[in-house]
């Protein structure tokens, strides 16, 4: 019998001015009824998020509002083993599905003094700070892609694509900050 | 582009959404219902309403919730919208 | 040609250390920077730039802007980058710019074409339709073509567009469009208050009628150095954005506006890599528009030719560029604005021989400054003529009398340039597209806005204050932005702007210049671009005609790329008068967009080769293109096709490929099949409304062929459902139909039973699918999956387990599309290509193939496994596709039930699915071809059905097709009859499948 294949091959890498791809993370769709799910999930220090299009960040564990029954759950830095027993504990009793979609989604970090400007060439949404605060999370489009963009600071995005879409979106983010780069 | 705003996550671009048609359509339950007349009228009959028209969106790209909007046709102009089941 | 052009000093827009060559029409020509094309070359007396349309007659510079309908040029800067019909006027000069002019042949000086003005009594309007409408075939293969190339607007590239564009979304609280004294007011004023501002203006400077200020002063600065000062607090605000070069081209719903913003047209060399143009689509909360307005040029016979300009034109072109319209200068008028036009110009030492108003009188500070300067001025005067050949040298003018009616000779007074203006249209077009409405306005002679569609205002001359004093404007300004911004909830600071030394004027001509009643002949044009006359406008409502739009198609006024910014107010004026009817009861055509013409590029955008769509690819696409498979795209996907080996031809391939699965085993990338997890404690009640089969009995660990019907009854979607856990199951669906039909589920969960618990994800793409099929998978697999027991006996047909696969936890399905034993591992897609891989080295001993899409099709075709979309096409039942058998039959709800009920539905000689084998076994049928039910028909043929798929099936030597037929099901064994492009093809009806019947090899 073969050894057991223990590397992953994600997508590829890339990255330009402002923008790089993220290492995997884990990644859930947690899909319940927030009311009877925040109190435990919160007692077991994974906090959900309960405001509309916002995240709930805890350490390495983020929550993403995505719909009224529907979050995002992220582990950052790919901490799948610490999370999920933790989950199953803290949702044991309540009607939910938890799929792990850690390999569909992923990653790219954009930052810098240009970020909303590089975002603004393929997403129509209004990212001025008064309009669209840190905590941010929607899904949304990227020209032709769906994303999820989640606003983490003032100048800093993570954007989260299906896995086939990400050469799409890598691929407009290298046009878009050649597009923004000081002339040479 | 329009600006629709979803019942849930506020004013959005209709790049987001999909469109569902026109709302308040009954469709009869399958058992209680064999009558064809009332099944074809669910099926096929649409208002083409000139003015104020209840219409369903879905806000596919965001929060993937179905909902209502209110709109004028002759204007486009979204008077309001509301969540599936409620007036 | 002689003469003086250019003054020595002057020129608001110039920077006179920065000399400029360039060509036009194959000369050399010097400019200065800040140059437009127009205007440089008007600096070297070049008048003549373009043949008209129809006529080919010689035309010159009309105007200074963007609505100029004669000068159309294309500029050149190598054979990809080569683009027609740009406005000379809006071209701005660069070093080594090279253009030339449109339509004329051979040479711009000498045209073949002109000899349709000659014989132009017989090109009247409507000629098109009346000469060319028989025979109606030669329309599209002969007069079309010809009149399209008689009728040049100038040749676009052959080679594709090497640049780059990019585009934007822009929001803000006030989008100010124009950057005139008025816009300028309303964006100082936003941007004090805080708002987010985004000003525009299509000039490459902005200021507008301000760098063509004669006298004004602003807060107490000479105008430009206020315009200076402006723009600089502008530019330093944090939350207004400026941009230069760019149009307002659309005023779309919801207040959305999109922009063109040009970005390296206006370069010697523009920076490699930088966007070309920006499209923006800008989200205002509020717009103001401050598009100001175009002046009219005046209608009268001769008016076309090179060296007759609009007033404001040449107003324009002396003060921002220190050039001369001519050395002996004529004005022809109706609006006061012109004394100071022929003011400027004397004063800069022009000879201006006559100032003709059409007016009876005419007074004002203007006309005062005009006659003490000595302009000799004709009150009472229009023009009958013109004479030059490709510039004008006289025009004829005649008194008018008190009735306004004209009847004394003409006296002919030379000149190098002639003047002209009827006064100003406002620029309503935005207000229009914005679904506003207009007002006509009696004393200003034209229309006007009225109530607003959206948010939105006009001001300055778009509003209707043409000639209005400078404080009229700033205070109307600044009064719409604290409006604006009182309706974004925003605290207005109200700010004022002081003027001194300005002045007003007014004026208006509308149609035709009245003629002496014997005259005929002459053509007095109204628009220039479609060579469309008075004469034209009249012939129409002769023959007929009577709404404006009818007129406006039928002479094609206002229908060529400037559409009739100059002319459309003179054609409804003429028309009108030609009905007896007042102008606003005939109203106007409708204002669309563009505002101006857009390239292609901008409007494509980033969209084009690789990034035209997002190009999706598996996790094993990089080991299927390195073993060099041919791709076919399927809906987003790039899927591997076949894998051709040193020689092959695709059917060679899948020759070799479709052996092998049946003989040994294949190995195939069935990622792309679109999965959906159905889970909750409702899932598989769920599942029994939705799709037609009965799922109560489907065992944990089991799968079952699922069907999914629209509620028309008809077939919208298949693919295996495998229980995985008592409450979650795997759906799988077709490639192309994996969104819609999450999307259908969501759509009737939540509006039809959102009481019930259950959930649906995609896993489409969390998953990589690698199928093992053929007699040797299990053998390839055994060695592979450690614990799982994947025996005939743990794991038949149908089942599934999870087990690790090269110790990669995994979904192991016992299913089969070819009809072989298979297998389908689901592993997390980052371990697809590796586990893939894994599975392919152990395959080898086995002599394992991997095989592509089309042998996927042969295989399934050969077992008659329908592929939903090609089989089936949106009117097929389930009993018409063969799949009765999996209707739950005790059920009480699912999609489409109560349609299966309606008799048409069951009606026995619906289309049903049939295998039909040629007479021929090598002759593979056409897909889509019809089906006879008897030989030797002649059209129109009786047909009873068509084919539906059809391949050479190499493992039986013959060719197979499936196909749906009339009461097919009870026609198995009759011949039926296919016409086909070499004659009528015989084909027997059979079962619908062709190998292995009885499943004895999907069963070992
Ligand atoms: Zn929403």
């Amino acid at each position: 019998m073969p050894e057991a294949i223990a590397t992953r091959i994600p997508p590829p890498r890339a990255s330009g001015l402002g923008w790089r791809t993220l290492d995997p993370q884990s990644c859930w769709s947690l899909r319940v009824e927030l009311a009877a799910a925040a109190g435990p999930m919160a007692t077991a220090g994974l906090p959900l998020a309960l405001a509309a299009c916002r995240a709930a960040t805890r350490g390495e564990w983020a929550a993403l509002w995505l719909g009224p029954d529907e979050q995002l759950l992220v582990g950052m830095n790919s901490s799948h083993a610490q999370f999920e027993p933790r989950l199953a504990g803290a949702l044991a009793g309540i009607a939910h599905a938890l799929v792990d979609v850690s390999h569909r989604q992923a990653a790219i970090e954009i930052a810098g003094p240009d970020a909303t400007r590089l975002l603004a060439l393929g997403c129509p949404l209004d990212l001025h700070l008064s309009q669209a605060p840190v905590g941010l999370c929607t899904r949304t489009v990227f020209a032709k892609a769906e994303v999820v963009l989640w606003r983490q600071e003032a100048d800093r995005f993570q954007l989260q694509a299906w896995r086939s879409f990400l050469p799409y979106v890598t691929g407009l983010l290298a046009l878009g900050s050649q597009e923004l780069a000081p002339q040479a | 582009m329009l600006v629709i705003p979803c019942p849930y996550c506020g004013p959005r671009p209709e790049l987001e959404f999909s469109y569902g048609g026109q709302a308040h359509v009954l469709r009869p339950a399958a058992a209680t219902n064999p009558d064809p007349a009332g099944w074809n009228a669910f099926q096929y009959e649409r208002a083409n309403t000139r003015g104020l028209h209840a219409e369903r969106w879905r806000h596919v790209h965001g929060c993937a919730r179905f909902f209502n909007v209110i709109r004028d046709t002759t204007t486009d102009e979204v008077l309001r919208s509301y969540r599936s089941g409620e007036k | 040609m002689s003469g003086r052009w250019r003054l020595a000093a002057g020129g608001n827009d110039l920077d006179r250390s920065r000399p400029i060559r360039f060509e036009f029409d194959g000369r050399a020509y010097q400019g200065l920077q800040g140059d437009t094309l127009a205007a440089a070359l008007l600096a070297n007396g070049v008048h003549l730039v373009g043949r008209s349309f129809k006529y080919h007659r010689p035309r010159g510079i009309v105007a200074a802007g963007p609505e100029d309908p004669n000068a159309l040029v294309t500029v050149r800067r190598d054979a990809a980058r080569t683009t027609p019909n740009l406005n000379a006027g809006q071209v701005e000069l660069y070093e080594g710019l090279v253009a030339s002019s449109q339509n004329r042949w051979p040479s711009l000086r000498f045209d073949v074409g002109r000899v349709n003005d000659l014989l132009s009594r017989f090109i009247p309007s409507g000629f098109y339709y009346k000469t060319f409408m028989w025979p109606r075939t030669a329309w599209h293969r002969l007069y079309e073509p010809r009149i399209r190339a008689a009728a040049g607007l100038g040749m676009a590239p052959a080679e594709a567009d090497p640049d780059c564009y990019a585009q934007r979304y822009g929001h803000c609280d006030v989008l100010i469009v124009g950057a005139g004294p008025a816009g300028i007011a309303a964006a100082l004023t936003a941007a004090r208050s805080g708002a987010r501002v985004l000003l525009c203006d299509e000039q490459p400077q902005c200021g507008g009628s301000v760098r063509a200020e004669r006298a004004a002063r602003i807060e107490g600065k000479p105008a430009a150095e206020w315009l200076r000062d402006a723009m600089q607090e502008l530019a330093q605000a944090r939350e207004v954005t400026v941009l230069s070069r760019t149009t307002a081209f659309a005023y779309l719903p919801h207040n959305m506006v999109a922009l063109s913003e040009r970005l390296t047209d206006h370069l010697a060399a523009p920076p490699p890599g930088k966007p070309r143009e920006r499209l923006w689509q800008v989200r205002a909360r509020q717009v103001i528009l401050a598009t100001g307005a175009i002046e009219r040029p005046l209608v009268f016979p001769g008016n076309d030719l090179p060296g007759v300009m609009l007033a404001g034109a040449a107003r324009s072109f002396l003060h921002r560029h220190g050039v001369l319209p001519g050395n002996r200068v004529a004005l022809l008028t109706a609006h006061d604005e012109s004394y100071g036009t022929a003011l400027d110009l004397k004063n800069a030492g022009v000879d201006i021989v006559g100032l003709a108003d059409l007016r009876p009188r005419a007074s004002g500070a203007l006309v005062e400054a005009a006659r003490r300067a000595g302009v000799p001025i004709r009150a009472a005067t229009t023009a009958i003529g013109t004479r030059g050949n490709l510039r004008i040298s006289a025009v004829g003018l005649s008194a008018l009398d008190a009735d306004g009616s004209v009847s004394g000779a003409p006296e002919w007074v030379d000149c190098d340039a002639l003047l002209v203006s009827g006064g100003y249209t406002p620029s309503v077009h935005l207000h229009s597209q914005a679904r506003g409405k207009l007002r006509w306005d009696g004393a200003a002679q034209s229309f006007v806005p009225a109530a607003a569609g959206q948010p939105c205002r006009s001001i300055g001359a778009c509003s209707g204050l043409t000639g209005a004093a400078l404080a009229e404007v700033f205070s109307q300004a600044a009064a719409a932005a604290c409006a604006a911004l009182e309706a974004c909830g925003i605290a207005a600071r109200p700010a004022s702007f002081t003027t001194s030394d300005d002045m007003t004027s007014g004026g208006s001509w509308l149609g035709a210049l009245p003629l002496p009643g014997a005259m005929r002949g002459g053509k007095a044009f109204v628009d220039w671009q479609n060579d469309v006359t008075a004469a034209d406008l009249a012939l129409a409502v002769r023959e007929g005609f009577r709404s404006i739009e009818h007129i406006k198609r039928y002479t094609t006024t206002g229908m060529a790329t400037d559409q009739g910014k100059t002319s459309n107010l003179n054609a409804l004026a003429i028309a009108a008068q030609q009905l007896g009817r007042p102008i606003p009861e005939v109203g106007l055509t409708t204002f669309r967009m563009p505002y101006l013409p857009v390239g292609f590029g901008g409007l494509a955008g980033y969209a084009r080769g690789e990034l035209f769509a997002p190009l999706r690819k598996t996790p094993m696409y990089d080991w299927a293109a390195a073993r060099g498979a041919v791709f076919e795209p399927v809906a987003m996907w790039q899927r591997a096709r076949y894998f051709p080996q040193s020689g092959e031809d695709m059917h060679q391939a899948v020759a070799r490929e479709c052996q092998c699965v049946r003989r040994t085993c294949g190995l195939f990338d069935a990622s792309t099949l679109g999965k959906i997890e159905v889970a909750g404690p409702d899932a598989v009640e769920f599942m029994n409304r939705m799709y037609v089969n009965s799922w109560n009995s489907l065992q944990v660990g089991r799968c079952r062929y699922g069907i999914l019907l629209r509620d028309d009854g008809f077939v919208y979607d298949d693919g295996v459902v495998a229980r995985i856990a008592a409450d979650r199951l795997h759906v799988t669906t077709t490639t192309g139909g994996a969104p819609r039909v999450l999307g259908m589920m969501e759509d009737y969960l939540q509006t039809e039973w959102p009481d019930l618990k259950v959930w649906l994800t995609s896993t489409t793409e969390q998953w990589a699918v690698i199928a093992v099929q053929g007699p040797q998978a299990r053998a390839v697999l055994e060695d592979l999956v450690g614990q799982a027991d994947i025996s005939a006996a743990a794991l038949p047909h149908m089942a599934m387990t999870r087990g690790l696969v090269c110790g990669v936890p995994a979904m192991i399905f016992r299913v089969s599309f070819t009809g072989e034993l298979g297998y389908e591992i689901n592993v997390p897609a980052d371990y697809g290509a590796e586990v893939w891989n894994a599975v392919w080295q152990a395959g080898q001993a086995h002599g394992m193939c991997a095989y592509g899409t089309e042998t996927m099709h042969v295989l399934r075709a050969e077992k008659g496994y329908i592929i939903v979309g090609q089989d089936t096409d949106g009117t097929m039942t389930p009993d018409d596709a063969g799949l009765g058998w999996a209707v739950g039959k005790s059920k009480s709800e699912f999609i489409g039930m109560v349609s299966l009920r309606k008799p048409a539905l069951r009606d026995p000689d619906r289309k049903q699915l049939v295998g039909l084998l040629t007479a021929d076994p090598r002759h593979v049928l056409e897909e889509g071809s019809q089906i006879a039910a008897t030989p030797g028909q002649r059209p129109p043929m009786r047909l009873v059905g068509h084919v539906t798929s059809s391949y050479y099936s190499p493992v039986l030597g013959r060719s197979i097709a499936l196909a749906v037929v009339s009461g097919g099901r009870a026609r198995h064994g009759q011949t039926l009859y296919v016409p086909t492009p070499r004659g009528e093809t015989a084909v027997t009806v059979t079962q619908p499948v062709f190998y292995d019947p009885k499943g004895e090899r999907l069963n070992a």
